[in-house]
């Protein structure tokens, strides 16, 4: 029997398990040696029977997704959580700080009708996540990657170094030092192959932080730049707003209100 | 019981991307009432936009949509860009128009082979098709390539496939080189020649005998088939500024949904948005190999049947790639890559062809460029009172069919619009309730 493989999906974009579809060269032989069990996306097969691996996409923002993701983690082996929405919460994470019933009547004129939770949290907040691909969306050469290893028995590594080493070994120009571009590089995790640098823009930290990421020195060389406190709060809230290093990041700086 | 011809008017989105499910209330064997439910959880783009950059507006609405997001950016760069009177250069406007050929072809092809196809032929999906039979092997591997071919426009010009980095307010981070646009030549025109097989292919299929008088709504362009601009027209004689938008369509809260439909305010009608009215309305300016394509393979318009409108994506791929390949021949990276600006207050509109359908962003900044307000209305919520009027029509043909039969049949009728639910593909829970 080959290994059973199931897509899942919480409050999302559907762009991480599209990166499944977008593995145009390797998908059909990835279909020959998994059985695709579960993944709405691509087929009407029904959710049935464990799984050997789960690839989960989505935060858990919705109270009905309480209760489906522990179901998720039951029927599941090993489960990865794929994408910032998966590993951080996702960019509706930015109602996190903020009271979700403003938003609603923001949105909704009937806000009765809607059923959502006042906070969009990472899967990990709920049940074991065995592994994490970062991004936004993820990488599709990592998911592969991922993949491969966990077929072969092995445990899947990524590195969790930052950015700058990417861009050093793609051998593109500093954009912060040559250009006084603002750029995260420094604090945020690697996985995207330093894409931005090499098209003359600073990275907007779509992997989240890196590991042991020094957000505060950052900062300071942003500031030292001239680059305001407000606009670096915002920078570091987007994709990852409710990841703690890029949070705990933004408490530290010099603004009244927070973006 | 609720009834949808509630009117209430809102002025912001509500995600629709993401799952659905559809009940069809039945009394005494006659249909009283048909929903399409999108229970996707909300995510409150148009709340937390408040009080961001407008800059940050390209970046933040392309995670509205991991399947569309260059509809995203293109509708956002230029709302913003008319609010900073952003003039681009001939350059950027070409190089905006090939990154949406590709995200057209990925799209499309994705939609067609893998979300659609199944449907006709019978599988649960298309990597099932593939194993079934070799010359299905075939047809999805030949599927896969043209796709990857349009995923790499995307990647040369935007930087990756999904969420692409390179777009920004006043033009582009970088201009592509001559030589990275270059080299996707020879795999562009494979994939032309290769989507013209694909077209005959289509017409190996059997499409269910429906037609609609539908009102269709596109974006109409003076000199070109339409992606980044243009009027909105319709089918019905209307022929309105972007700007209009909100003066003659309205969206509104249904209580059996979490996304908002869109209806004309004249007269509460539904409409119909995307390839189909796109084609319909615009075959003229498509190039003269695509309007042969479409006589030999039986697609000259009127087109009014919603299962065709496979046949009508393979038409805009055909199209996409050849203009990708005009574009990319007559390309030199001239002019600057961002045109420089400064915030200043203002409300800005645009309106751009998602693969979908139209995609309409209103913003309003304040003098730091800082966004006031922000209204995002995608294809889908304009499609799905439409789609809900179809299900209506075929419900009562539902009856007799077994439980399965009549959850594909509903089924196909939704896929037929391509909805951005992306897991539109096959999301359907259909609950009959006979009282």
């Amino acid at each position: 029997m080959p290994p059973r493989l199931g897509v899942f999906k919480f409050a999302s974009c559907d762009g991480c398990q599209l990166s499944l579809l977008d593995c145009e060269d390797e998908l059909l032989g990835l279909a020959a040696q998994v059985e695709v069990a579960y993944f709405l996306e691509a087929t009407r097969q029904p959710l049935v029977g464990e799984f050997d691996v789960a690839l989960v996409e989505g935060s858990i923002s919705a109270p009905e997704q309480l209760e489906q993701i522990h179901d998720v983690r039951q029927r599941s082996r090993f489960l990865v959580a794929i994408g910032a929405c998966a590993t951080a919460g996702g960019i509706q994470a930015l109602r996190n700080g903020a009271d979700v019933n403003d938003f609603l009547r923001l949105v909704y004129a009937r806000p009765e009708y809607i059923q959502t939770l006042a906070t969009s949290t990472p899967l990990a907040a709920h049940v074991q996540v065995d592994f994490e691909l970062r991004g936004c969306p993820i990488d599709k050469r990592q998911l592969v990657d991922t993949i491969v290893s966990l077929l072969a028995g092995r445990r899947p590594r990524t590195p969790n170094h930052a950015v700058c080493l990417e861009c050093k070994r793609a051998g593109h120009v500093c954009v912060m030092v040559a250009h006084g571009t603002p750029c995260l590089g420094p604090v945020t995790h690697a996985g995207c192959g330093a894409l931005c640098p090499g098209y003359d823009r600073g990275c907007y930290g779509c992997f989240g932080p890196a590991a042991s990421p020094n957000v505060t020195s950052l900062s300071q060389r942003l500031s030292a730049t001239g680059f305001a406190a407000e606009a670096q709060v915002r920078l570091l809230s987007t994709f990852n707003v409710a990841a703690p290093a890029f949070a705990s990041g933004r408490v530290a700086l010099p603004v009244a209100t927070p973006a | 019981m609720a009834s949808t011809q509630r009117t209430i008017q809102v002025q912001a989105l509500a995600r629709v991307e993401g799952e659905g499910a559809m009940t069809i209330r039945l009394k005494d064997d006659v249909v009283e009432d048909v929903e399409l439910r999108i229970y996707e959880p909300p995510r409150f783009y148009e709340a937390f936009l408040r009080g961001r950059d407008a800059a940050e507006t390209p970046d933040i609405t392309a995670r509205i949509c991991g399947i569309c997001p260059v509809a995203y950016q293109m509708s956002a760069v230029h709302a913003i860009e008319q609010i900073y009177e952003i003039q681009i250069t001939p350059t950027q406007r070409h190089l905006r128009r090939l990154l949406y050929c590709g995200e057209w072809i990925e799209s499309h092809v994705l939609h067609a082979f893998f979300l659609h196809a199944p449907d006709f032929l019978g599988y649960p999906g298309a990597l099932e098709m593939a194993r079934a039979k070799p010359e299905l092997a075939e047809l999805v591997k030949t599927a896969l390539r043209v796709k990857k071919a349009g995923n790499s426009i995307v990647r040369a010009v935007g930087g990756r496939e999904v969420h692409p980095i390179n777009v920004r307010v006043g033009g582009f981070y970088r201009l592509p080189r001559h030589d990275e646009l270059h080299a996707l030549l020879p795999e562009l025109t494979w994939s032309r020649s290769a989507v013209r097989g694909l077209l005959d292919w289509s017409t190996t299929l059997t499409y269910p005998d429906f037609e609609v008088d539908y009102q269709f709504v596109a974006l109409q362009h003076p000199d070109e088939y339409p992606m980044n601009g243009g009027r909105i027209v319709s089918s019905r004689g209307l022929n309105i500024d972007v700007c209009a938008f909100p003066d003659h369509f309205a969206e509104m809260q249904v209580p059996h949904s979490n996304a908002l439909q869109a209806r004309l305010k004249s007269d509460g009608s539904s409409y119909f948005v995307g390839p189909l009215a796109r084609w319909n309305l615009n075959h003229t300016y498509a190039p003269e190999l695509v309007r042969q394509a479409a006589a030999a393979v039986g697609l000259t318009p009127p087109v009014r049947n919603p299962y065709r409108s496979l046949g009508v994506r393979l038409l805009e791929v055909l199209l996409a790639f050849d203009e990708a390949v005009r574009l990319i021949e007559a390309y030199e990276p001239q002019g600057p890559p961002t045109i420089p600006h400064q915030p200043r207050a203002g409300v800005g509109h645009a309106a751009t062809e998602a693969p979908r359908g139209l995609l309409y962003h209103r913003y309003e900044t304040d003098n730091q460029g800082l966004l006031r307000t922000a209204v995002i209305v995608p294809p889908t919520s304009q499609n799905q009172a439409q789609i809900e009027a179809d299900l209506r029509q075929v419900a009562a043909s539902l009856l007799p069919l077994s439980e399965e039969e009549a959850t594909l049949k509903a089924e196909a009728i939704i896929r037929n619009y391509d909805p951005c639910i992306s897991c539109a593909t096959h999301f359907l829970k259909m609950k009959v309730e006979r009282r």
